[in-house]
């Protein structure tokens, strides 16, 4: 076959194509989505499915004297009831340390907790026999503050020492310091000319995914079992689940089914061993869908915190040094604690260059509901204290906070406290100056007052009086995948063949589609790299190679660079297979409009015509560049893969008399390295900061003793469409040359510094202190705590 | 109970129904119908929003058997016989309004409501109409340019009508 150059070969081949990367493609699920016909894990149905569900501790702390299930297992309609006896494989599981029993055995640590299981023909029986079982406990005394966590001599201890797993002591689950330039000492403090010191509370904030935790577990002939399934990540879900089951790695599959959002929230196992157990046990097929009120109990939640922060500073402005103390909560069991402790202590300074840290981080096991990944974890806790920091900071020296801000950004080449140093663009100064450069919003017009616009809003709560304005800024730094030396390596497999005359390629990996778009990326990274039209996204499951987990704004990076690396491989084949052919000599070769195309000669044949009735299918895993774990003592170390940064303007009316607050407007910009799907990234970056809003004046997990008060929507309000303001964002594209594309991770960052941004324009209208989120009414009223 | 009424145009049926059970239930356990979706079941979310005799409900607070004779339209019948979306559900797909996709069954119905009752609806308009709509993944404002987006095509293709 001959090539023929003319000018119409080369029309329209040689410019990007438009559902390619860089482009916004709709959503390969949004019409199904739209239509009602998205299969979410909670749709799940099976002939002869049985509905599961779990019995949950009143109580935060007690013993379990017994368990009696006989009248239980009387009722009609059950085929099951479970407890820790009847479990045939590992009772505890647990993403980082295992010590989180599958079923509670002898003792009860957090309000909630899961001590029973039944199986049975309509959730209501289960729900009637769940009430027939007959526990007894011995209420303990429960451990829950920080002094009673850090004394357990006196207050006892949440898990027996002797069973300690990981680097826990005392009750404390992990800790890291970091100690950079000469600490803080006495000779470090006398360098300072003004010192700003304060004290922080982060209430316990809810990933309030919309879909609730649920599946569909299918007992298979081979033993084995098929669950159906919305997670944040396949393989670790099976990794704890196959070992309680008994049951070897392979005979427990996995797919993922349509999940209603995660947050983080989803990073820990719910209900996947229980419908696993009961289907097992069964021997038919068993649907768990939590309630609202058991989705408050049944997953993580952010670590609610205390921190502590004293930064000192010269006269100019100049930080001098920050001595910092971070207490994370993280309830009864392990889950991420350890990961979130390590991004507190590592992230806890901001985007700011301190020649002189000392800095504590802890996290504590204690009898308040479990906490792990959420959205930005440890970073967002930091980013509370450290920017209402650099506000008092600026307020004592005359400065404007922004300016301060800048002043000590850092910048790419910048050393972070952990001797790591930002090798990539950190464009710190220049996003606080955008957010700054945006025109205001309009004032409030009292005289066409719209009840709408107001703080109370449709409750019609005034007439515009006692309400005053308020500006806010404040900017963050996240990291981007796992840390401290784990290799979270995503796998993609990539097929290329021909189907009705076209090349299609199939992408196939394990990833979780959780609603952030990643399936939509994929397809463009397979459109770009091999000149296609038609992508097929297979099923995300387990009969591909991990994918890793959708959180630590990690999946575009790592599986979409894994999709990269598959789809360079198959087009590298393709070519060979036509240089063997044709004796191509080019070395300027890719493919582009279906063809193979030359940068020299112009179009050289359809990539359907070489491929004709074979096909390429190539596997490949994407390794990110490797990290280490920080130095116990120190802290140093290069720990993170990639550093990521957003700033916020938050514009607020506040209704001083009623204490309400009206968010007007809140702006945000945001280096995303290399935008591969604009319309997706905006859309990431408004969701991450309406959650940041939320943590900032109204989302909080009220807990006393242990026992969780509000688990319902009803109590525990997130932002609603009248609540969230509109959101101007600004984009920046400076890539980093170690990642894919130069993306950079856009998930989480916009979440950090949202919260401060907001409660900084709510402490310039009223004058107030503030040094806890949520801010409530009564905290501005001065009627409360 | 068995409870007959009008889903979506069509006459059903469901058998064996508990007295407790809601009409969400039915809808998606009972007659294939899990468009409609279950985020609270306590009618603070609005996931589960349906027309009831043409006026928005969440399906979730209405007994099943208050339906018996009644019409029922859920997300599964806003796109015509044909299968050729409605306005609104193009324009969610359009704006990026869909992340996770489980408010956007609910928030399309009541979408829908709005825009049949004002078709050139302000932004305040929008956010009190949907006030009642929980989101977590977008932020609102592509759902906000969403249904901007169907008020505008709605408004040009019923001035092409004239």
């Amino acid at each position: 076959m001959s090539t023929i150059r003319t000018e119409k070969n080369l029309q329209g081949i040689t410019t990007a194509h438009p559902d390619g990367i860089g482009g916004s493609p709709l959503r390969p699920d949004g019409i199904l989505k739209v239509k009602g016909e998205f299969a979410y894990s909670s749709d799940m149905w099976h002939e002869d499915m049985l509905w599961g569900m779990a019995l949950r501790s009143p109580h935060a702390h007690a013993r379990i004297l017994s368990v009696d299930v006989s009248e239980a297992v009387k009722h009609p309609g059950v085929q099951a009831v479970m407890t820790h006896d009847d479990i045939p494989g590992s009772k505890f599981y647990g993403l980082e340390i295992k010590d989180q029993p599958a079923l509670a055995m002898g003792k009860i640590r957090y309000h909630g907790e899961a001590i029973a299981i039944v199986a049975a023909d309509h959730p209501e029986t289960a729900r009637r026999a769940l009430a027939k079982i007959k526990v007894e406990y011995e209420i303990l005394p429960t451990i829950t503050t920080e002094e009673q966590c850090l004394d357990p001599e006196t207050y006892g201890y949440v898990h027996e020492p002797a069973e300690y797993k990981g680097h826990a002591s005392g009750n404390v689950v992990h800790s890291q310091k970091v100690i950079s330039g000469k600490g803080v000492t006495d000779e470090v403090r006398a360098m300072a000319d003004v010192v700003i010191k304060g004290d922080y509370v982060v209430g316990m904030q809810d990933q309030a995914f919309l879909g609730p935790e649920s599946g569909l577990a299918v007992p298979a002939e081979d033993g084995g079992v098929d669950l159906y399934i919305a997670t944040q990540w396949l393989h670790v879900d099976r990794e704890q689940i196959a070992p309680v089951l008994g049951l070897p790695e392979n005979k427990v599959r996995l797919t993922l089914a349509g999940v209603g959002g995660a947050f983080g929230g989803r990073e820990d196992l719910s209900m996947q061993i229980h419908a696993c157990l009961l289907a097992q046990r069964t021997g038919k097929p068993v649907k768990i869908v939590y309630s609202r009120e058991e989705s408050f109990f049944g997953h993580v939640h952010r670590h609610p915190a205390k921190l502590t922060y004293e930064h000192g500073a010269t006269r100019d402005g100049k930080l001098v040094y920050c001595d910092a103390r971070i207490v994370l909560d993280g309830g009864a069991y392990a889950s991420a604690s350890p990961a979130v402790v390590g991004n507190a202590a590592s992230l806890g300074m901001g985007p700011y260059e301190v020649p002189n840290v000392n800095m504590l981080a802890v996290a504590l096991y204690s009898n308040n509901p479990s906490c792990g990944a959420m959205r930005g974890f440890g970073a967002v806790q930091a980013c509370f204290a450290y920017e209402a920091q650099m506000d008092k900071l600026a307020a004592e020296l005359g400065m404007d906070p922004v300016e301060l801000r800048q002043i000590n950004a850092v910048e790419q080449g910048s050393i972070m406290p952990t001797g790591q140093e930002i090798d990539a663009p950190a464009p710190v100064a220049d996003l606080l100056r955008r957010v700054k450069a945006l025109p205001l919003p309009p004032a409030l017009d009292t005289t066409h007052l719209d009840v709408r616009d107001i703080p109370g809003a449709l409750s019609n709560t005034s007439h515009g009086e006692g309400i005053v304005r308020g500006v806010g800024y404040a900017v963050g730094i996240k990291n981007v995948g796992f840390s401290e030396g784990f290799d979270d390596y995503s796998t993609a497999r990539v097929r290329l063949e021909v189907i009705g005359g076209e090349p299609v390629a199939m992408v196939h990996t394990a990833m979780a589609e959780v609603g952030q778009g990643g399936v939509t990326v994929h397809g463009q990274i397979a459109r770009t790299e091999l000149g296609v039209e038609q992508v097929t996204i297979h099923p995300a499951n387990t009969e591909v190679g991990s994918a890793g987990s959708t959180s630590a704004s990690r999946q575009t990076y790592m599986t979409g660079g894994a999709v990269k690396l598959a789809c360079e491989a198959v087009r590298n084949e393709l070519v060979a297979l036509g240089r063997k052919r044709y004796g191509w000599t080019y070395n300027d070769l890719s493919l582009v409009g279906g063809k193979v195309v030359s940068a020299s000669a112009g179009a050289l044949v359809p990539i359907a015509d070489l491929l004709g009735d074979s096909a390429i299918d190539l596997t490949r895993e994407h390794h990110h560049r490797p990290t280490v774990p920080f130095d116990k003592e120190t802290g140093q170390g290069f720990g993170h893969v990639q550093y990521t940064f957003c700033a916020h303007r938050a514009v607020v009316d506040v209704d001083v008399e009623l204490g309400l607050v009206k968010v007007v407007e809140l702006a945000a910009a945001q280096d995303v390295g290399k935008a591969l799907n604009p319309l997706s990234v905006v859309g990431q970056i408004q969701g991450g900061s309406t959650q940041g809003l939320g943590l900032a004046v109204m989302e909080e997990i009220v807990v006393k003793d242990g026992k969780v008060r509000n688990p319902s929507f009803t109590d525990y309000l997130i932002p609603t469409i009248l609540d969230t303001p509109p959101m101007p964002v600004e984009v920046l594209e400076l890539a980093d040359e170690h990642a894919p594309y130069g993306l950079r991770g856009v998930g989480e960052a916009p979440t950090l510094s949202s919260t401060p941004a907001v409660v900084a324009a709510i402490r310039q209208a009223t004058g107030l202190a503030l040094n806890r989120v949520p801010v409530r009414p009564e905290h501005l009223t001065g009627t409360g705590e | 109970m068995r409870v007959t009424f009008t889903a979506n145009g069509r006459e059903v049926e469901a058998d064996d129904v508990w007295e407790g059970e809601s009409l969400l239930f039915m809808l998606r356990e009972r007659l294939g119908l899990p468009g409609s979706k279950n985020a609270c079941e306590q009618g603070e979310c609005g996931s589960c929003t349906v027309y009831l005799d043409g006026a928005p409900v969440c399906s979730c607070l209405v007994a099943a058997g208050q339906v018996q004779d009644r019409e029922v339209r859920t997300v599964e019948g806003l796109a015509d016989p044909q299968g050729s979306l409605d306005e609104v559900q193009q324009a969610f797909v359009d704006a990026g309004a869909v992340q996770c996709g489980f408010c956007t069954p609910g928030l399309l119905v009541q979408s829908h409501d709005l825009l049949e009752r004002n078709p050139q609806p302000s932004d305040n308009d929008i956010r009190e109409a949907l006030s009642g709509n929980l989101c977590r993944c977008t932020g609102y404002e592509k759902i906000m340019d969403a249904v901007r987006l169907a008020s505008a095509r709605k408004c040009s293709s019923s001035e092409v009508a004239q």
